[in-house]
């Protein structure tokens, strides 16, 4: 069953569209990777997956129903974002940022309750960082901050989970948590869609590839779409994809 | 719950400086007086004519004028600092005390009574903030939030030049003092037919802040994380931007420009709740009555003239601000 769909998009801000023809269904319990250069539209297409900004043409659907006819609150019950980690201009405790997650839940005119905090601090205890609850959000390592921003997203019982470029600017211990938590998330049987600058990334923890480039979206299982030749003419430089004897893909110049 | 204890405290903050105010004054009345003249009032018991000249029709319409006008002030700086995503935003970021002071130093030139300047103010300050989203909408139709401030600044700066105009047409002996008293802001004037007209408008204008008071909340992650997270953020925009420019350019009307409040008392409130919006609101509206309150008691009683309260808000909330900045950094910015 899927549960968004995608049909023959087109994608763009006011009239100017930036890619068109794109065609992806994201499932339950698998992870999509998007891969494409920078400014190709990797953030339009998700914020026009989530419904952020209206598609110029195409449908998207959410179990059957087209994006645009459901309200914010809706689409917040089934599809979450995880932005950029980026500081807050306030100086929000862990806990508050998580407990934002349950608004979706609490009416136009309410404010979170017992109950909502209790899944708030059960979100941060899942992913292993429930200590972090009363410590300020804008104090801690952006690897942190991350995985806060994805109990958020468990708090708000989202079934999708939209992720933009969630392990840049990471180090590689962070990177390590953070793409094992994604794996994580698909095995409890949400969908997680995530942008990525790194190919190695995907072909860890990817079901299904998507790349968007100038005049292509191709979708496939990371060893059909990630070749070397469409890795190159993606990028526009010479690149080759190593298979290491332990099955290890790793992206790199090709040799001159 | 911390946050009880705060506001608890700040309601008892509240009522002191209430009761000390209305005992202030050429005429002094002990607290235990203004209480016993309150109870009496409320009970139908005998009436002391003066304590209760002096207290009634005197003291508190202006105290509760203060109250509000505070109140008013710093919940609308609370909620356009949620707003804007900038904690250094105030009340006036849209042009409503420059545009109320348009209308009201129009009116002070062309003689009219003390009701219609406050009228035209009121409607001066309406007027300019539906300008200027007007303005935003049609050049950037997604609404962008950076466009709105641009706009507010440009018919802002437009009201101001309007203002100097006037003030130079205006009669130098006679109207120029009133204007620069106007724009300087005070309570002097201040009768309980003006109360009775501008405390249901403000009360209008909290009553969706207070409702609203956890989306708004959530509208400081910013646009997309906001309607992410389930908020219908164009529509709760409009409902701020409108509310909040009520109760401005109602309090404005009567007691003119009033700087630094909006700015700095929720400055102060974040630092005794923290930046959470719903928390923040309650102790902005109380700190913010009591803060203006105690203003305008010492513009009253501490030179032999009235002090304007701008220039007392200025003089204290610039210190204190910096004072604000340089020992709290932490929590005020990020």
């Amino acid at each position: 069953m899927m549960l968004l769909d995608a049909r023959d998009l087109t994608i763009g801000y006011g009239r100017t569209a930036i890619a068109s023809g794109i065609d992806l269904a994201i499932e339950p319990g698998t992870v999509t990777c998007l891969l494409g250069p920078n400014g190709i539209g990797k953030t339009t297409l998700f914020k026009t997956l989530m419904g952020l900004i209206p598609s110029l043409a195409g449908t998207v659907r959410l179990d059957g129903e087209a994006l645009a006819q459901l309200s914010r609150e809706r689409i917040a019950r089934h599809i979450a974002y995880v932005p950029q980690a980026h500081p807050a201009e306030f100086t929000y405790t862990v806990l508050d940022l998580v407990v934002m997650g349950r608004t979706a839940y609490l009416g136009t005119f309410g404010a979170p309750k017992q109950a909502d905090y209790a899944a708030a601090s059960d979100a941060l205890e899942q992913l292993g960082i429930g200590a972090l609850a009363e410590r300020d959000s804008t104090r801690i390592s952006g690897g942190q901050r991350q995985l806060a921003l994805i109990a958020r997203a468990l708090a708000q019982q989202a079934r999708i989970v939209v992720m933009d470029e969630p392990t840049a600017s990471l180090d590689l211990a962070n990177r390590i948590l953070v793409l094992d938590t994604v794996k994580g998330l698909a095995a409890r049987g949400l969908a997680v869609v995530l942008s990525t600058h790194e190919p190695e990334h995907a072909f860890l923890v990817a079901d299904k590839v998507a790349i968007l480039g100038r005049d292509r979206f191709v979708t496939g299982p990371a060893t059909d779409v990630l070749t070397p030749a469409q890795l190159s003419s993606l990028y526009g430089v010479a690149l080759e994809v190593e298979t290491t004897p332990s099955g290890r893909h790793v992206v790199g110049p090709a040799a001159s | 719950m911390r946050t009880a204890t705060v506001l608890l405290a700040l309601a008892a903050l509240l009522i002191a400086a209430a009761l000390l105010a209305a005992g202030i004054g050429p005429y002094r009345i002990p607290p235990f007086a203004v209480l016993d003249a309150l109870w009496q009032r409320l009970i139908g018991g005998p009436v002391q004519t003066t304590i209760d000249t002096v207290l009634f029709n005197i003291r508190l319409p202006r105290i509760v004028a203060a109250g509000f006008v505070g109140a008013a002030l710093a919940a609308a700086g609370a909620a356009y600092q949620s707003l804007f995503r900038n904690p250094l935003v105030s009340p006036d970021i849209l042009g409503v005390s420059t545009g109320a002071g348009l209308g009201a130093v129009v009116g002070i030139l062309l003689g009219f009574p003390v009701a219609m300047i406050q009228l035209l103010g009121f409607a001066g300050g309406l007027a300019t903030v539906i300008i200027v989203v007007t303005l935003a909408r049609a050049l950037r139709s997604s609404g962008d939030v950076l466009v709105l401030v641009l706009a507010g600044i440009v018919v802002g700066a437009l009201a101001g030049a309007a203002i100097s105009l006037v003030k130079v047409l205006a009669d130098p002996y006679d109207q120029l003092p009133a204007i620069t008293f106007w724009l300087l802001g005070s309570l002097s004037g201040v009768k309980a037919h003006d109360v009775a007209a501008t405390v249901p408008v403000v009360l209008i204008g909290l009553a969706p802040l207070i409702l609203l008071r956890w989306r708004i909340g959530v509208l400081s992650l910013g646009d997309d994380e906001a309607r992410a997270l389930g908020v219908e953020v164009g529509r709760l925009r409009a409902v701020v931007i409108a509310a909040a420019t009520l109760v401005t350019a109602s309090v404005v009307a009567i007691s003119g420009v009033i700087g630094w409040v909006g700015l700095m008392v929720p400055h102060m409130a974040r630092l005794l709740v923290g930046p959470r919006f719903d928390r923040l609101l309650p102790a902005a509206i109380l700190l913010g009555a009591a803060f203006m309150i105690g203003v305008d008691t010492l513009a009253r009683s501490a030179a032999r003239i009235e002090i304007p309260l701008g220039v007392l808000t200025a003089v204290i909330g610039g210190p204190v601000f910096v004072w604000l900045l340089a020992y709290n950094r932490r929590k005020l910015l990020p």
